[in-house]
């Protein structure tokens, strides 16, 4: 795929007129799909993809178009006759002020090798191993490729094998206990191990449930629920434009609000499976600072917001969204939550999260799968589904107790058109208080 | 198009007893104005093939957009032996005979490629961009229109043979204002099927003006009350509440289980189906592909299952779920032609299409007049329920107190929550056809591998009583 999108991004370059420039981009796969109910498969299939696009820019006009290239030696044609269009959507277009494109190539070639098996022996071991239980679940694998390349001369290519397996053990009703396993060389045994400690914390699923009457409790948010926070406030709350727009779920922090000191959160591409540069072919850099001990730091600029606010750009996507965010540890062992918790919610997961009032960080979501009622530091009843509402500034500012010390390195399993390359890195939270309402 | 995927089909070879191939073309164009600025078109074609393999108890699926006969014969081979692979382990014990060879056309309304040109749809959404200006407190202005033109087919080897054809034009627009620490949002969206021609008369033309003008009537408006009060639920808002507490919980995949670990369960069981009820008796709940203007009409589901309008919910009364051909197998229930995949690289599963509430006999004017207090609320802007498809809490950008009988006063931030197995039969009055709209949206999320699908919902005005009703700020 590498040398073929190379080719057509050559060719297509050396048709280039004298005033014209070339961003082209790949977004492939080659993905093997499995899931899964009651422990046997409800749908298995292969996917090949490969999402092929390319920006021209001529006397400060740009326009873009993507195609899906079949492989094949007719690919070239078809995307000279896209660039053709390109051409004639320029000649209709006025100057662009927001135009920033990167002129000096900086080529790159990272990835990693994997080693999967068949999936159809990934098939075989979870449909085995998990007989008697009631499992559901999914399993993605396969290579995701990244490609970037340019008429200046920037090559940029990024390759991954990497599994990401994702399941829950249902024990009735909405009790289950979530898990997931997810990496680059698949073990068996590693997975059939992770089953059976699932297996085991259902049996904490089978007490009598409890449900909880609205107010506030102390609550333990693990990493995977607190990926759900942190996910919600990405949704604009580290963006540029929405920082200059006054859309930003974090308004009140440009007025002074703070979150607790603990908080500090980056953008951590060095250590993520993310491709080291930007669909523009901007180089990300290493680290940028978001939120450093509480208070609002660096934006996600992209080009394009650099050019219209005037700010160096630190290679964001276009979005602003973060793909590869961290936050920092605090100082409790994770194996000494719940006697910190004391009494109170143990939340392993959150769900549907949303805004009850988006400029006051005013936030609502509901518990979901594996969450506990705790006494005495010890789990006493699973709970049923509770929704919560309470802002961002209580959560994570005055009512954060601690962070733990051990943090998990989430790989996100979203597969929306596509396998992600994103990730986040984050503690457990323990709040002093957390408001529910329904 | 039709004709390429037919002559490649013809020339694939496979010996499993039921086998076939569905092919999607999609292009796709984004127009945008911000701040009065053109943003870069962004054009896309996207072309495609699933292959599908049932044998006896095997069932697998391979996606390619490698057209060429060899890239077709290789998925074709690679989803039979994914059939092969599976035939001891599946779910359901799949069978060649259940599966139909459909024969059929349709062509949607509408023309994305016909006149306006380029040029002339910049000046439109650039004209509306610009009317929003004029206040300093306006901080974000957009305007946008997606063309999108979809044909797809569906070929069987026992003989199948669909083709539909299917063209939308989505204008959309969105103002903010900000003071302080207030930023107030008001939208505009239009998703149907259709082209062009469609713009004039979807409400796109003038939106700018009166979006900058109620987002800084937001901006000098109080927060919406709170209390346990009735509740006046308009079209665009209806839509988002049919989706998440009629549409989801009564999907049968979720119903079977098969989501439950990604976008959830449903608090809806198999047992309920011909003796629930729902609603109340004014809750009529209808799945209508056959309305020509709704974003998810067509004429075969992606199975090839001939799509009619069905009564899900009459009289308040749970009649039959949203579950096409494998699922109704599944549950020994009748369902729908609902089997949808999103594009050509995914399988399909259960969604909803056009899910509608049918319009009742009140008059607008009558259901405000029976108000003695409560909040009108329009166009959603946040939304979050339980995995169950029960505890919701939704939110809007546009609020109007209702007092003795009269709107008073805009109110800004109206959130309402409630559970969604009693919040219909709290379904007190229905607009009559004269407050019925046809509304959609072309990203609804859900299935493994993910999948954001379009679907429409038409609705009229409803009024529900005894809902808890809050506004902004600190809960």
């Amino acid at each position: 795929m590498k040398e073929q999108f190379f080719e057509i991004a050559s060719g297509l370059c050396e048709a280039l007129r004298r005033d014209e420039t070339l961003l082209c981009r790949l977004s492939g796969e080659r993905s093997d799909f499995a899931r899964f109910n009651h422990a046997r498969v409800r749908q298995a299939g292969s996917v090949e993809q490969r999402l092929f696009s390319i920006r021209l820019i001529r006397a400060r006009r740009q326009a873009s178009a993507s195609l899906a290239l079949t492989g094949r030696a007719d690919d070239l044609e078809t995307a000279h006759a896209a660039l053709a269009g390109l051409r004639e959507t320029l000649a209709q277009l006025p100057e662009d002020p927001w135009l920033l494109i990167a002129e000096e190539p900086r080529s790159t070639s990272t990835g990693r090798r994997g080693r999967l098996p068949a999936p159809e022996e990934v098939v075989s071991a979870v449909t085995t191993s998990a007989h008697g239980l009631d499992l559901v679940g999914f399993y993605a694998a396969g290579t995701i490729y990244r490609g970037f390349a340019n008429s200046f001369g920037q090559r940029n290519w990024h390759e991954v094998d990497s599994f990401n397996c994702d399941w829950s053990l249902y024990l009735h009703a909405d009790k289950a206990v979530k898990q997931s396993y997810a990496g680059f060389a698949w073990d068996t045994s590693a997975f059939e191990s992770l089953l059976q400690d699932g297996a085991r914390r259902l049996e904490l699923l089978g007490r009598p449930s409890r449900t909880l009457e609205p107010g506030e409790y102390r609550a333990y948010l693990a990493p995977r629920a607190l990926e759900e926070v942190t996910g919600l406030l990405s949704w604009s709350g580290f963006s540029a434009r929405a920082r200059a727009t006054r859309t930003s779920p974090l308004l009140r922090m440009e007025h002074g609000e703070t979150l607790s000191r603990m908080v500090s959160l980056a953008e951590n591409t060095r250590e993520s499976i993310a491709p080291p540069f930007q669909q523009d072919g901007f180089a990300k850099p290493d680290k940028v600072d978001l939120i450093a001990r509480g208070e609002l730091a660096d934006a996600l600029v992209s080009p394009r917001s650099a050019r219209e606010y005037g700010l160096a750009a630190n290679a964001a996507n276009g979005r602003e969204t973060p793909e590869a965010l961290d936050m920092a540890p605090g100082s409790l062992r994770a194996a000494d939550a719940l006697a910190a918790l004391e009494t109170g919610l143990y939340i392993g997961n959150l769900w549907y999260l949303n805004f009850s009032d988006r400029a006051a960080g005013r936030i609502t979501g509901t518990t979901r799968f594996a969450s506990f009622w705790v006494e005495g530091g010890r789990i006493a009843a699973p709970v049923n589904a509770m929704r919560f509402d309470d802002t961002i500034y209580r959560m994570l500012g005055d009512n954060l107790a601690d962070l733990t010390a051990d943090r998990e390195l989430l790989l996100d399993g979203s597969t929306y058109e596509e396998r992600s390359t994103a990730s986040a890195h984050l503690p457990g939270a323990l709040l002093r208080s957390l408001r529910f309402t329904l | 198009m039709a004709e390429f995927f037919h002559g490649r089909f013809r020339s694939l070879h496979c010996s499993a007893p039921f086998w076939s191939l569905r092919g999607v073309e999609e292009t796709r164009e984004l127009l945008a104005v911000r701040q009065d600025t053109i943003e870069p078109p962004r054009i896309s074609l996207n072309r495609g093939a699933m292959l599908t393999v049932v044998t006896d108890g095997g069932y697998g699926y391979c996606a390619t957009s490698d057209l060429s006969h060899t890239g077709l014969q290789a998925a074709l081979d690679r989803a039979g032996a994914w059939a092969e692979a599976t035939c001891d382990r599946s779910v359901h014990c799949h069978s060649p005979q259940d599966m139909g060879a459909p024969r059929g056309e349709r062509v949607g309304s509408g023309c994305v490629r016909a006149s306006p040109s380029r040029s002339e749809i910049f000046d439109l959404l650039a004209d509306e961009c610009r009317q929003a200006r004029g206040d300093p407190r306006i901080v974000e202005r957009y305007t946008a229109l997606e063309l999108r033109e979809v044909e797809q087919v569906y070929f069987t080897n026992t003989g199948g043979d669909v083709r539909q054809r299917s063209s939308s034009a989505a204008p959309y627009a969105h103002v903010a204002a900000n003071e302080g620490t207030d930023t107030q949002t008001r939208s505009f969206a239009h998703a149907r099927q259709g082209g062009v021609e469609t713009i004039g008369t979807s409400g796109f033309p003038g939106c700018g003006a009166r979006l900058a003008d109620e987002a800084l009537k937001l901006l000098a408006a109080p927060n919406c009350p709170a209390g346990t009060m009735d509740l006046l639920l308009m079209p665009d808002q209806m839509a988002l509440q049919i989706h998440e507490s009629i549409g989801h919980p009564l999907e049968l995949d979720r119903i079977l289980g098969d989501e439950r670990n990604y976008a959830g369960t449903s608090f809806v069981t198999a047992d309920m189906f011909g003796r629930y009820q729902y609603g109340s008796p004014l809750l009529n709940v209808t799945f209508d592909p056959t309305i020509d203007a709704e974003l998810a009409s067509y004429a075969y589901d992606d199975e090839g299952t001939p799509a009619q309008k069905v009564w899900l919910i009459r009289d308040g009364l749970l009649e039959r779920p949203l579950g096409g051909r494998l699922s109704q197998l599944r549950a020994g229930l009748r369902g729908a032609a609902n089997a949808r995949a999103c594009d050509w690289n995914r399988p399909p599963i259960d969604r909803m299409a056009n899910l509608n509430v049918e319009p009742g006999t009140s008059s607008l004017a009558d259901m405000i007049a029976s108000v003695e207090r409560g909040v009108l609320m329009r166009t959603n802007v946040s939304w979050s329920i339980d995995d169950s498809r029960n505890k919701f809490q939704f939110g809007c950008e546009w609020g109007e107190l209702i007092e003795d009988g009269v709107i008073k006063r805009v109110v800004k931030n109206p959130n309402y929550r409630g559970v969604s197995s009693a919040f219909w039969r709290s379904l007190r009055m229905v607009g009559d056809a004269r407050t019925f709209e046809v509304h959609g949206t072309l990203y609804c999320g859900k299935g493994e591998p993910n999948q954001a699908i379009d679907v429409g919902h038409a609705a009229p005005a409803c009024l529900f009583s005894a809902v808890e009703v809050f506004g902004g700020e600190n809960p």
